[in-house]
Parts: C-alpha cells; sequence; structure tokens
C-alpha cells in the first residue's frame, strides 16, 4: 500500500488554513494535511518531516511567500510546492514560477473554482506517487546546460519551456535537435528564440517521433550560432557608440517585438525619465513617450483615489491605431501600436505575450 | 456557502464604485448613474483626468475613441465623445480575475 501523502499547508490566515485544511481532507488520496501559520515555521515542519506537496500563500507577514520558496526549493528540491494566493500579480506568479514552484494558484472564489483545485492537487499528489524516483531542483541549470545534456545523453524528448505567458517546445531525437516552436515562430528562429529567455520553467515530456524534422543544423552547431547572436544582441561595449539623448531604433532588442501579429510601432520608456527611450517603427517616440509617462501617472492617480488596486494596463482602440500600455516595477512602461484592423481582445492577448519577451 | 464569504473576507474590501457618467469638453459631469456615496469632486476628477489624456494624445498624434484601463480590481473604459467623454466605471469580480 503507498504512503500517505503529506501536505503542508502554509497561510497567516487561520480562518484560511482551517477552511483549506478541510477542502484538502476531503480529497480521494486523503492525504494527511499539516498547517502552520508563519514561514519560520514551515521550514521548521519540512526539516522535521518529509511532506509530499507544500501550500503556501505568498503575502505574509515578516518572512513572505517569496522569501519562503527561496528557502524551501534550496533546502528541499524534491519538494512539490503550489501556490494559493489572493493577488493575481504577473510580477508574483513569474517569480513564483522561477522558484520552481509547480502551480500559482488564485484562492478560488467559486464552488468550480475549488472542484478544480482540488482535482489538481489530487493529481499532483497521484504524480508524486507514480514516479517517485529522479532528481528535481535544476531551476539554477541554464537552458544551454539542459539541452545539451539532453543532447549528450542522446535523448529522445520533447523539452516544454514556459516564461510567464510564453511557452516553447524543442524537440530532441537521439541527441539531435529536430524542431523547435514558439507561439509565432518555429524552426531554428524558435530554438534561438527560447534560448534568449533568461529564466523560467520547463518539462521534460515524452518524445514525439512522428514530428518532422526541420533543424538539420548540429546541437554544438545551433548553440554557437545562438550564443553568438544572443551576443550580438547585447549590442555594442558600454561607450563604443551611444547617443543617450536620442531615441534611437533598437533592431536588434525591438524588432522582435515587432514580429508578433499586427504590432505597428513598439516604444520602452525606462523608468528614469533622463534615460533614453527606444522605439521601433515609431517616429515621435519622445511625444508619444511623454505622453504614455502623463497617461501613466493619471491613470495611477484614478486607480489610487478609488482603491482600483495596482494598474495593470490599458488599451487605445481608434479608426487609424490601437495601443496598448503596460507598467512594469523595473523595466518603466511598455507602449505597443497595433495595427487598425487588430480587434480589442486581439490587442490584449498579443500583448501579453509582447509584455512577457519584453520583460524577459 | 458560508465558507465562500470567508474565502474572500482576507483581502480587505473596499467599497468600489459601479456606473456610468457623461462629462463635457470642460470636464462638468453632464449625466451620472454612479452612486452618491462616492464624492462628486471624486467623480468630476476622474473625467478631468481621462480628458486630459485624451487630449494630449491627440497632441502627440495618437488618434482613439476608446480607452480601456485595468487595475487589479476595477476597469474604467472610456469614449471620447466630441471633446467630452463618457466613462463607465466597473469592479472586476473574483471571478473575472480567476487564472484561465
Amino acid at each position: 500500500m503507498a504512503a500517505q501523502n503529506k501536505i503542508l499547508l502554509l497561510d497567516d490566515d487561520d480562518q484560511m488554513l482551517e477552511l483549506y485544511q478541510e477542502l484538502l481532507k476531503q480529497l480521494p488520496s486523503q492525504p494527511d494535511v499539516q498547517v502552520c501559520n508563519t514561514g519560520a515555521r514551515a521550514i521548521a515542519m519540512l526539516e522535521s518531516e518529509p511532506f509530499t506537496l507544500l501550500i503556501t500563500d505568498l503575502r505574509m507577514p515578516k518572512m513572505d511567500g517569496l522569501q519562503v520558496l527561496a528557502i524551501v526549493r534550496r533546502k528541499f528540491p524534491q519538494l512539490r510546492i503550489v501556490v494559493l494566493t489572493g493577488v493575481l500579480d504577473e510580477e508574483y506568479r513569474s517569480r513564483a514560477y522561477a522558484q520552481g514552484v509547480e502551480m500559482f494558484w488564485q484562492k478560488p472564489s467559486s464552488v468550480e473554482d475549488i472542484k478544480l483545485f482540488q482535482d489538481c492537487v489530487e493529481s499532483m499528489l497521484d504524480r508524486a506517487t507514480q514516479a517517485p524516483e529522479g532528481f528535481r531542483g535544476v531551476q539554477n541549470k541554464s537552458l544551454v546546460d539542459l539541452v545539451q545534456l539532453e543532447c549528450l545523453s542522446r535523448s529522445s524528448s520533447l523539452l516544454h519551456i514556459t516564461r510567464g505567458g510564453l511557452h516553447g517546445k524543442i524537440w530532441i531525437q537521439n541527441g539531435e535537435i529536430i524542431d523547435a516552436a514558439t507561439t509565432n515562430m518555429s524552426g531554428e528562429e524558435a530554438f534561438k528564440e527560447i534560448l534568449s529567455w533568461k529564466g523560467g520553467n520547463f518539462e521534460i515530456l515524452p518524445a514525439d517521433p512522428a514530428r518532422p524534422r526541420t533543424i538539420n543544423n548540429s546541437y554544438q552547431g545551433l548553440l554557437l550560432d545562438t550564443a553568438q547572436a544572443l551576443d550580438e544582441s547585447k549590442g555594442p561595449p558600454p561607450g563604443a557608440e551611444a547617443d543617450a539623448q536620442t531615441a534611437a531604433p533598437n533592431p536588434s532588442g525591438l524588432a522582435a517585438l515587432g514580429h508578433f501579429e499586427g504590432v505597428s510601432f513598439v516604444l520602452s520608456i525606462p523608468p528614469d525619465e533622463k534615460a533614453a527611450v527606444e522605439a521601433w517603427s515609431l517616429e515621435n517616440s519622445q511625444e508619444v513617450a511623454l505622453w504614455a509617462r502623463d497617461t501613466h501617472r493619471r491613470l495611477a492617480r484614478i486607480g489610487e483615489s478609488l482603491h482600483a488596486g495596482e494598474l495593470t494596463g490599458a488599451t487605445g482602440i481608434g479608426l487609424l491605431e490601437n495601443w496598448a500600455l503596460r507598467p512594469h516595477a523595473q523595466k518603466g512602461l511598455l507602449c505597443v501600436g497595433f495595427r487598425p484592423a487588430v480587434g480589442a481582445d486581439e490587442v490584449e492577448q498579443t500583448m501579453n505575450h509582447v509584455f512577457d519577451k519584453w520583460a524577459s | 456557502m458560508g465558507f465562500l464569504t470567508k474565502l474572500t473576507q482576507k483581502s480587505g474590501l473596499h467599497r468600489l464604485p459601479s456606473g456610468t457618467f457623461t462629462v463635457d469638453p470642460h470636464g462638468n459631469i453632464v449625466s451620472s448613474t454612479v452612486p452618491q456615496w462616492v464624492p462628486e469632486a471624486q467623480v468630476r476628477e476622474i473625467g478631468r483626468e481621462i480628458l486630459a489624456i485624451f487630449k494630449a494624445a491627440a497632441a502627440a498624434r495618437l488618434q482613439f475613441s476608446e480607452m480601456k484601463v485595468q487595475y487589479a480590481a476595477f476597469k474604467i473604459t472610456a469614449r471620447e465623445m466630441r471633446g467630452g467623454a463618457m466613462i463607465f466605471l466597473s469592479p472586476r469580480t473574483s471571478q473575472a480575475l480567476a487564472p484561465s
């Protein structure tokens, strides 16, 4: 008989702990659900006995969930982790996934959500029972290391890589990279694109022998080409040639964002108002940047006065052009223009991809 | 459904207004269905900020007639109307925020 799964539930709200403990106890596998209300206590409990799964809140006083994740990932690489939070924030989500969590859930708010949450946790426990072998916790390896590892061992597999809303796949057959794909690219181009992502999550899925080969370069050649392309995309070394006062087009960086369907211009506006903006396919970048900064300030003010929560973005729909504006805590603002044929929903969807790529 | 109430208790709820109002090109409120507990000055200020955004956009040669603004818990839709604007305020429900 399989050992009983153990779940550790961490939340600073005792009522939530009680509630989720009840919900998780109802799972078909009847796991042993233990609870704690501080990060320090959770770590102590994990040290004292093995758990299959940690379910943690993110916003907690003293040690917050991300700090707990950082410690737990390092100390207990085998442990599966689910984040359960009341705040749906892309940055939190990206940071949590970068720490290697299995799932990021907003606290369920309907009976259907609760059922879905229970099903996902049950499925995760089931997988933990069925596949107890293998190593986990290689989040500090680069994607290049991972690809090399798969190729050197002449594996056949499908690497599924995610970074925020970005998804990429690399097909490996007998140690050779045969194809790659992202949402809007395929083949070598997609491979280089995926390797340019600076972090994220991966899954090694079963091989797909029926996948047609589109990449014929050797994996060594591909990695070399990719490394070279990435070096070039970083631009000249500091001091080589820089005109910090003008918004120069940035063909290596922003042009890649212009490849997304329907995009007509891209404008990257750093948080420092004295720093130069970067633009692609936009003539009056300084004027638009001024407007974008001013608009962001005004909208943030409105949000503050209404207690509406963080400003996550804005979109504009017009006869001649559509646009979307998104703030990023470190990188500033991204303003993207879209051709008028792109509908409002499509603008938002494409903007998600463009923003994830820009932020990465 | 008592437990569903408990689920949403933690977030510390603020009352968010829901309604529509129109402002003329000078920022005066022409009509409003925004609840009365929202101070009129606050509604007027939102209108003026939105009008300023539309005007500044035209100066920056960005032409658009509708703007949607998303906050973590709120949504504003604004339509430009011959120099004035019609503004829709709507709280985002927790269901709408749920992961897809």
